[in-house]
């Protein structure tokens, strides 16, 4: 029996599982630094330290979950009608690439900066929401696979990026790194005063419990979990099925774009390659553990945040490549998703007339 | 542009094509083997990265590069094996399996890949087919990698063996309808396991074509998209073994257009041109879907074209 009516025990198992998960891939892992040679006791402790220790290091570690939040939010809000969105990616590099090439012509028109920057935001939010808008237009007109066409148009969009950067939008002062023409100081976006982490986190925190809302306390959102459920049985209810589809994907690119504005505006200052620096597939497996839950991905994403933060330190202190974030996260990845087939297993998390029966 | 230039631009195409469809050619006869069983596996990505690295690694400690290519079917035959394997447990979307198999071969190819991106490995030795011509712009685009070949003569293999063998027939049935075979005395998991685990050797090997021949050499950089492009590839040759070869070819020479271009002196728009095979992939895509031929090629237990 899948599901349970209690919603104490229904959150409970959607927590322990999941947990129970992290915790034996941490133990895959550890095995394999074992058998490397390397102490896993010293690699999580790092990650504790590179991600927690300190005032700076935490800093790190929410600027870091600040993009990890809403990419997350990217894949989790398709999700509940059904689709399985990876587009992340292209989304943030489209957004972040949209704020630093309008903000060109208006930097050099001297513009004020409460005129510009909400539009650097707005192309931003139009670039994502448009870009992940067409996987999910292809999807309900056209009937094609969300996921595939997703991930190409990450690919189309990197493209893009690196034709603009290194072409027509080219600042001739970046010589080393391509880049476009640098926002300027009065442009980018601070940092929340006494936090030292930049407003894109308190954009991700709201605009979570937002979604959070709109999913389980609308109309809307159930008429978008009805859909995910059994799009058969909403068009059979007459519900706007390829709206809701296509509502849904266009809210994900708009978070993955606000991902990219921050990126640009408030990280970078200007586009070029580091946008694409894998916050849209790390955002992916975020939105998988908190089991496509818009608030339970707040404090995955803070996990994240800080192994990406400690990656530096690890590398530096135990030798190991930058790819062992990545290859953490394919074994949580995998994990996680084998602990799917253990939902509704357990008695435990039965409601008590339901647990005596076999 | 000189005035033959035209036709030295279409032999490197030609060339490049027969290069360049190689990996696509050996992923899409995975592809085709896993979703004949009525399973997908978007996760061939991870596998192609991983046996590019193994493939790498294995030839530079061996000194044989047919080593490695063993290699790296056996390291594509472990992630197809888990693939398979997790999709076999209950509840497990296998798509979104495909997503973790996609960053776990990635993962581990990088970490385990970092040394050997200096170092060079013996490399695969074509074999001269263009003897009998003067151009040299020919003789070179006919150098071809016996992996083409191999990859050839498999489809020609599948395609025969699908429609002629007992194993053939097993895989189509558990492929087309789970109660059928189930009350033939199939175990659908069994053969979805393993025809998963084959789809991972083939790209494991497509892999080690990518370091070993073309571009040939190690790099994090190297799978770019071909074993994610190979799925839509199987939709277009509608999972025909036969018709992959001729998609591949149509995917090698999309992919071959930038380095071809630019050979001929013309370098604008490169990233351009090398977002073709992406652009190429999606209007396929846009093209079949839908459509009812594909629809009923399609094994019907096939979740990506229900």
């Amino acid at each position: 029996m899948r599901g349970t009516s209690d919603p104490v025990l229904a959150a409970a198992e959607r927590t322990v599982i999941p947990l129970a998960a992290l915790l034996v891939s941490a133990l895959i892992f550890s095995a394999l630094l074992a058998l490397l040679g390397k102490s896993p006791g010293t690699f999580f402790a790092l990650v504790w330290t590179g991600g927690f220790g300190s005032g700076f290091s935490l800093q790190n570690t929410l600027q870091r979950s600040a993009p990890l939040i809403l990419t997350a939010l990217a894949c989790a809000i398709p999700a509940q009608v059904g689709l399985l969105m990876i587009g992340a990616e292209g989304a943030l590099v489209l957004g972040g690439l949209a704020a630093a090439a309008i903000a060109i012509p208006l930097v050099q028109a001297g513009a004020p900066p409460l005129l510009a920057m909400p539009l650097m935001l707005l192309a931003a939010l139009s670039a994502g929401a448009l870009w992940v808008g067409l996987a999910g237009w292809l999807r309900q007109a056209r009937g094609v696979n969300e996921t595939i066409s997703s991930l190409l148009l990450t690919y189309i969009a990197i493209a893009i990026l690196n034709f603009l950067v290194e072409g027509p939008l080219r600042d001739p002062g970046s010589a080393n790194k391509p880049s476009t023409m640098p926002i300027g100081k009065d442009y980018m976006v601070g940092s929340i005063p006494g936090a030292g982490v930049h407003w894109g986190l308190l954009a991700g925190v709201l605009i979570a419990i937002a979604l959070q809302i709109l999913r389980s306390r609308t109309v809307f959102g159930f008429a978008v979990r009805i859909t995910g459920g059994n799009p058969r049985a909403a068009l059979a209810q007459g519900l706007p099925v390829g709206r809701l589809m296509l509502a849904c994907s266009a809210i994900s690119g708009a978070c993955a774009g606000l991902a990219g504005y921050f990126e640009a505006a408030a990280i970078h200052g200007q586009a070029n390659a580091s946008l694409a620096a894998g916050y849209g597939y790390t955002g992916i497996l975020i939105a998988f553990i908190a089991r496509q839950s818009p608030l339970a991905i707040l404090p995955v994403a803070i996990l994240f945040g800080a192994i990406e933060a400690s990656g530096g330190l690890i590398q530096r202190r135990m030798d190991l490549p930058d790819a062992t974030a990545l290859m953490l996260q394919g074994i949580i990845f995998v994990v996680v998703l084998a602990s799917e087939t253990l939902h509704g297993r357990f008695a435990i998390f039965r409601p008590a007339a339901i647990a005596g029966r076999p | 542009m000189s005035p033959d230039a035209p036709a030295t631009l279409l032999i490197a195409v030609l060339g490049g094509a027969i290069r360049v469809s190689t990996p696509y050619l050996l992923v899409a006869l995975g592809e085709t083997l896993t979703e004949k069983s009525g399973r997908i596996n978007l996760g061939l990505e991870g596998a192609l990265a991983l046996g590019a690295m193994v493939a790498y690694a294995v030839s530079f400690h061996t000194g044989s590069p047919w080593v490695g290519v063993l290699a790296a079917g056996l390291a594509g035959t472990v992630l197809g094996a888990l693939h398979g394997v997790i999709c076999g447990l209950a509840r497990v979307n296998d798509i979104a399996a495909g997503i973790a198999m996609f960053i776990l071969g990635r993962g581990v190819a990088f970490f385990f890949g970092k040394p050997y991106i200096q170092p060079t490995a013996p490399r695969l030795s074509s074999i001269a087919l263009g003897g009998w011509s003067g151009n040299p712009a020919l003789r070179t685009a006919l150098e071809i990698n016996p992996l083409f070949l191999l990859g050839i003569a498999l489809a020609v293999l599948m395609w025969w063996g699908l429609a002629n063998t007992r194993a053939g027939l097993i895989l189509r049935i558990t492929g087309d309808s789970e109660p059928a075979a189930r009350a033939i005395g199939i175990h659908p998991g069994r053969v979805r396991t393993l025809a998963t685990s084959a789809g991972g050797l083939l790209a494991g090997v497509g892999g080690a074509f990518l370091s070993l021949s073309y571009p040939g050499s190690w790099n994090e950089g190297l799978s770019s998209g071909q074993g994610l492009m190979a799925v839509a590839l199987v939709i277009f040759a509608r999972w025909q073994p036969l018709r992959c070869i001729l998609a591949a070819l149509m995917f090698g020479a999309a992919g071959a257009l930038g380095p071809a271009l630019q050979s001929a002196g013309i370098s604008q728009g490169y990233y351009f041109y090398n977002a073709a095979p992406y652009i190429l992939t999606l209007l396929i895509m846009i093209a079949t879907a839908r459509s009812n031929t594909a629809a009923r090629d399609a094994p019907g237990e096939l979740a990506i074209v229900k």
